[in-house]
Parts: C-alpha cells; structure tokens; sequence
C-alpha cells in the first residue's frame, strides 16, 4: 500500500516537474520555431505551431545584414575574461573569508552583495564619463572590467559558501607537513574544490553573456557583443519577429548548449549547502 | 645589427599604420531598425564606391534603445557616432543646446530647397539646418474598402471624427473577429500620446496655454478624451490599452481591423501581399478633423545628423548628403522599386510621374502637408511639435500621462480622474522645471 501510494506521488511529481519544466522551456521552443516561419505566419493568428513551410531564409538574412561571428566573438572574449579575472580576485578572497574569518568577514559579505541591489542606471553616468575619459568606451577590455565587477559579489559568495564545506583540519594538517600558503591554496584548496569552482565558473559565464544593460550602453560597433545582435533585430514600427527569433536563436544557441552539457555542475553549484 | 633591424621593421609598421590611418575614416552610424534604414545598409557599396576613403560602421539598436544610446553619447561628448539617426523631437532641442553640427553649407548640388517645407521647418532652428531627413511621415486613416463598401458607406479623402466613428460602428462584426477601428493605447510617449495629442489638436485641445500652464482640465481635452474612449470601447478590439504600432500593423494585416489611424509608414506594410492578408482592399484618407481647422495627424522624420566635435565631420557630411539625396532616391527605385523609396522628405520626388503611380504616395504628401509643426493647435501654443511639445521634460511627462490615459482606456479609471491626474503630474513637473515663473 505504502508502495503504491509513494509510487502515485512520484507520478505526480514527475509530472508537475514535467509541466513546469515545459511552461519554462516553452518561450525558448517558440522562439526556435517562430526562427523558421515567414513574418505573416510569425502573426498568424490562431498562432501555427509545426505545420507551416519550414524556411530558413531568417537566418540567411540576419547573416548577410550583421556580422554574427564578430559579435559572437566579443561575446566570448568578455565573458570568458570577466570570469577569469573575476575567479581570479575572487579565490583569494573566499579563503581568506572562509578559513581566517574576522569579526567584519559577515558585514564585508552583506556590503559586497549589497552593491547589487543598486538599480545599474543609478551608475550608468558617472561610469560612461569614467569610460570615456580612460577611452575606454567601446573596448573589450572596458567591458571584461565592469562584467568582472558586477559579477564578483556572486563569485565571492558561491566561493565562499563551498569553502566554508571544506574541513579546516585538512588544510591545518597541510601546514603541519610543511605547505606554503601557495601550495596550501593551489594543491590542497582548488582540487577539492574543483566542482564548485568549475559551477561558479559556468555561472559566471551565463551572468555574463546575457548581461544586456552595460553591453548596449557601452558599445556601438568594435565591441558589441551578442546581445546588441539581438537589439539590433527589434523594431517598434515594423513587424520583424521571425528575423528578431531568428537572431535571438542565434544568440542563445551557445549558451544553451554549454548549459545542457555541463547542467550537472551547475544544479550541483546551485545547490549545494542547500540540504545538509 | 639586430637592434637596427627591429627599429627599422618598427618604423615600418609605425608609417604603415600612419599611412593606413590617414586613407581610411570609419564613419561609426547609429540607426534605428526599420525597413528604410536596414535598405540604406544594403546600398551603402554605392557610397564607398564614390568614396574610397570613407569605411562604414552600422550600430542598429531598437528606437528607445537607440534614442538612450545616442543621447547619452551626444550629451557627454562621448565621441561614439560620428552619424547619428534622430527624430523631429530631438533636433530642435538638441540644436538650441549646441550639441549638432549644422547643415548650412551642404553643395549647391544637394539641393536643399527640394525638402519639404513642413518638414525642413522641423529641423532648423533659428535658420540652422541641423540635420537632413531620411524619410518623413505623418499619419493618415488606413481602411478596408471591402467592408467599407459592405457597410454601404464611402470614404471620404478628408473625413471627420464623426463620419468615422459611424463607420466604425457599421464596420463592427464582433463575430466574426472584426473592429471597427484600432487604434494606439499602449502608454508611452512615442505610442498612444503621439496618437492623443494629435488627435487633441483637432478637437482644439492643446497642451499648454501660452504661459506653459497645462490644460488638461479645460474642456477640449475632456471631449477628446472621452470620444476616444467610448469609440474604442465600443468598436476597438479587446485589450487595445497594450496595442501599439506593431501590435494593430498585425491586427490590420490579419483582417481583423476595419480602419487604422498610424503613421504613413504602414501604407507599405498594408499593402505589400507579402506579409498583409488585405493588401489588395486597402484605402488611405487624411487624418480626420473636427471642423476647427486642424486635423489629427502628426508630423515626424526620421534625420541623419553629426554629433558636435566629431572628428569626422567632413566625410559625416559627404555621407549624409549622398543618403539623403535625390540620386539616392534614384537609386533604391532602380534596385527595389519606386514603392520602396524613403518617402516624405523631397518635393521632385512627388513630381516624379512614375513615383506618383504608388497608391499612398499623394495621401502621404497630402498628410505631410496638413501638419503644421510651429503652429499645431487651434489656440497658440508656446511650443512647436505636433504629436509632442519640443521641450526636454516632454519624453518624462507625457510617459506618465499615457499611462493614466491607457489605464482609463482599459477601465481602470475614469476618465474624470486621468485627466485630473495628468493635469497634476504636468503641473508639478514643469513647476519643478522652472517653467511660468
């Protein structure tokens, strides 16, 4: 009986998480499908679902009218950038939180993620006329330093939280033989700590490719990564829908894909010291 | 010896890139997303053809991106454009600010006494040219012959607000999935209040009085307000407070409108068989009226301009001039047809027989004509601008505005009460403004 009823409620869970996984995944489905119809079926209403011409003339459009791959590239270099150089500051500063804890270490974590509750348009001026003054608007380099500043209280945080599981012992014991604070770090820290890292590392890279708002307003057209591809595609006065999905397709492709292959990690990361 | 051999290969690379820098200008232009535009980007080989010097940069951004982006930059000196694309609001303000390059000395071959009146005023301050049109529009009446014939009526080429709301109402097939009329309602200052404020003109509402007091509480705006209101109520399709542009252009090509007041823009959009089920069965008229001498439609360009302090003013100009010349007329009717050739900015264009063969062309003109930017009210105004006042609080104000008058569409709140609240919210913004003091 016991069987039978916990065997029902696996059922319906797996079904309620099948739903809702659907009703999330859904826009990404449409946008994919939508990619392939011409502008008048985009509108159709009642909208088509599978059964129209398949084309694949959007993409050819969006090809021949923007430079994907420039795009796609400064994509990449930024992103990949400001997870190094964050990943980078951020170690460092996980240690020493999580293993030499002062009596600030809390207040310094809660003012380090307090900087993110600040609307960024707060900052927008003061850091384009910063950014201009060091010319630095427009660069790659201007962007992989403020997506590196955003996205280091997440780092330090998540950093921080998988430190914090490490047994101190194990690191005391490595002084006892001997280690340095470097090899202290590099041989006995990162290795245990490899899944978290490579977790915080992958967010980092997401947080960093979607990032929309300093992307469109520090760049015009040496920089500009991915998502100004997608903005470039949207237009209050015409009806572009299918080239606008086509292009936003384009965009999520890789991200989308790096997620799938490494979703393991990722809900480890997110979860993990959420059920002890 | 291989101290002299890296200086040499040094210097090499040093001149080679001195040489390269002073061939090549990149001319970085910002754009808006629109058919026009995207169409000019696919011509531009003539442009580097005539210009071997010059290499182009395109930034195309949505329109309220764009219009962050390219005012953010103008207003800082930031130096990322060196061709900005801007609207009839900005240049006015943005010109008395210092902040464009004027357009006075453009060739003799430019001819600049080809633009249209209506729509050159709209880009000179005090005898300035601060920036060349691109394409202009205004905003006419698009309607359904077929369903127009069926409800035993005839269009008129100038109708008034009455005529056509008795046309909506006999057009109205709410069974069959077909409204009367669509019309904006989705807040924002470049969406319904565009829409309202033209539409205001004509029912002799305007914004301020000549002391910069707002009026919304005078008795105008209540009529305006309440007649559009009750028709769109009545004969609009549901939901029609989130219906912007894009969203009514799909409802008319779909069928499910009977008329559509938008800019003259749509007229190629409606009719291209392409992408409109009714692209054969389309009408245009005027913008509708209320007796009192002016009509409801708005007058707006799309215009190329420098941003001041460029470096590359020069080719700026060169680039400019060929954009929004008459050869480049020629040249997108040659490779994509007279229908598709920017419109509403020069007068030989709408002497061009062959262009006059394109079914919206004279109502687009006729439109343009009908606006009046420096004189858009029955009673005198202290501002120019016909669907919006040139003045920098505008963009803030009429924002919230729109939103209390979509709400009031949607049933949210009385009619009463919009107004109300958009006479306080005017009044306290432009007291803190400084203006009537």
């Amino acid at each position: 009986m016991a069987r039978a009823i916990s065997s029902r409620r696996m059922a319906l869970n797996t079904a309620i998480a099948w739903t809702i996984g659907a009703m999330i995944f859904f826009p990404i489905l449409w946008t994919f499908l939508t990619s392939f119809k011409t502008e008048a079926q985009a509108i159709a209403d009642p909208p088509i679902f599978f059964l129209f011409d398949w084309t694949t003339e959007n993409y050819t459009t969006v090809q021949e009218r923007s430079d994907y791959f420039r795009h796609f590239r400064n994509s990449v270099i930024i992103s990949v950038g400001s997870t190094i150089i964050g990943l980078a500051i951020a170690i460092p500063a996980a240690w020493s939180m999580a293993f030499v804890p002062s009596r600030h270490t809390k207040n310094i974590l809660m003012w380090m993620l307090s900087t993110k509750m600040l609307p960024p348009v707060g900052v927008l001026v003061p850091i384009y006329l910063i950014f201009r003054d060091l010319k630095l608007l427009d660069t790659q380099f201007g962007l992989i330093i403020v997506l590196t500043l955003i996205n280091l209280p997440i780092i330090v945080w998540m950093l921080y939280t998988y430190f914090k599981e490490i047994p101190g012992e194990i690191l005391e014991a490595a002084r006892m033989d001997g280690a340095t604070l470097r090899s202290e770090v590099l041989y006995i820290l990162l290795p245990m700590a490899i899944p978290g890292i490579a977790s915080t590392m992958l967010l980092n890279i997401i947080l960093a490719w979607n990032e929309a708002f300093w992307t469109l307003n520090l760049t015009a057209a040496k920089a500009a990564p991915l998502t100004a591809f997608i903005a470039s595609y949207s237009s209050p006065e015409g009806l572009f829908y299918a080239k606008l999905s086509a292009a936003s397709t384009m965009a999520i492709a890789p991200i989308l894909i790096m997620g799938w292959f490494s979703q393991k990690q990722l809900v480890r990361g997110l979860t993990f010291g959420a059920v002890k | 010896m291989k101290t002299t051999l890296k200086a040499m290969l040094g210097a090499t690379a040093l001149a080679a890139c001195t040489t390269a820098a002073l061939a090549d200008t990149t001319l970085t232009i910002a754009t808006v997303n629109n058919g026009d535009m995207i169409r000019m980007q696919g011509l531009t080989d003539d442009f580097t053809a005539k210009n071997p010097g010059i290499e182009l940069e395109w930034v195309t951004l949505e329109e309220n991106v764009l219009r962050t982006r390219v005012t953010q930059d103008v207003a800082t000196k930031g130096g990322q454009f060196d061709v900005m694309t801007i609207g009839t609001y900005e240049v006015p303000i943005w010109g008395k600010q210092g902040w464009l390059v004027s357009m006075n000395d453009l060739p003799a071959e430019y001819d600049v006494d080809d633009l249209l009146p209506a729509i050159r005023g709209g880009l000179t301050v005090d005898g300035e040219l601060y920036a060349a049109p691109f394409y202009g529009e205004s905003s006419m009446v698009m309607y359904r012959k077929d369903l127009m014939e069926k409800a035993g009526m005839e269009m008129p080429d100038a109708p008034s607000w009455h005529f056509i709301r008795r046309a909506a109402a006999k057009m109205t097939d709410k069974d069959e999935g077909i409204y009367g009329v669509c019309l904006r309602g989705k807040a924002g200052w470049g969406e319904n209040m565009a829409f309202l404020t033209a539409t205001a003109n004509s029912f002799g509402a305007r914004w301020f009085d000549e002391d910069w007091n707002a009026q919304f509480d005078s008795p105008e705006w209540k009529e305006a307000l309440t007649f559009y209101i009750d028709m769109m109520t009545a004969y609009g399709p549901p939901g029609a407070s989130s219906n912007g542009f894009n969203e009514n252009l799909a409802l008319f090509q779909q069928g499910k409108c009977g008329m559509w007041i938008d800019a003259t823009v749509a007229a190629s959009f409606v009719t291209n068989p392409k992408d409109s089920t009714v692209a054969d069965k389309v009408g245009f008229a005027l913008a509708p009226d209320n007796g009192l001498g002016k009509r409801g439609n708005w007058l707006w360009a799309w215009s190329l301009a420098i941003p001041a302090g460029t470096d590359d003013e020069e080719a700026a100009k060169k680039f400019i001039a060929w954009a929004t010349s008459k050869d480049y007329l020629e040249l997108v009717a040659e490779k994509e047809g007279w229908a598709n050739v920017p419109p509403g900015t020069r007068t030989s264009l709408y002497e061009n027989a062959e262009y006059a063969e394109v079914p919206f062309a004279q109502m687009t003109l006729d439109s343009i004509n009908a606006a009046d930017p420096t004189a858009p009210t029955v009673d005198p105004v202290p501002y120019t601008g016909v669907q919006f006042v040139a003045i920098p609080e505008f963009q803030g104000i009429a924002t919230a505005v729109g939103q209390q008058f979509s709400a009031a569409l949607a049933g949210q709140t009385s009619i009463d009460d919009a107004l109300a609240n958009a006479q306080k919210l005017t009044e306290r913004e432009m007291k803190r403004a400084g203006y009537g003091k």
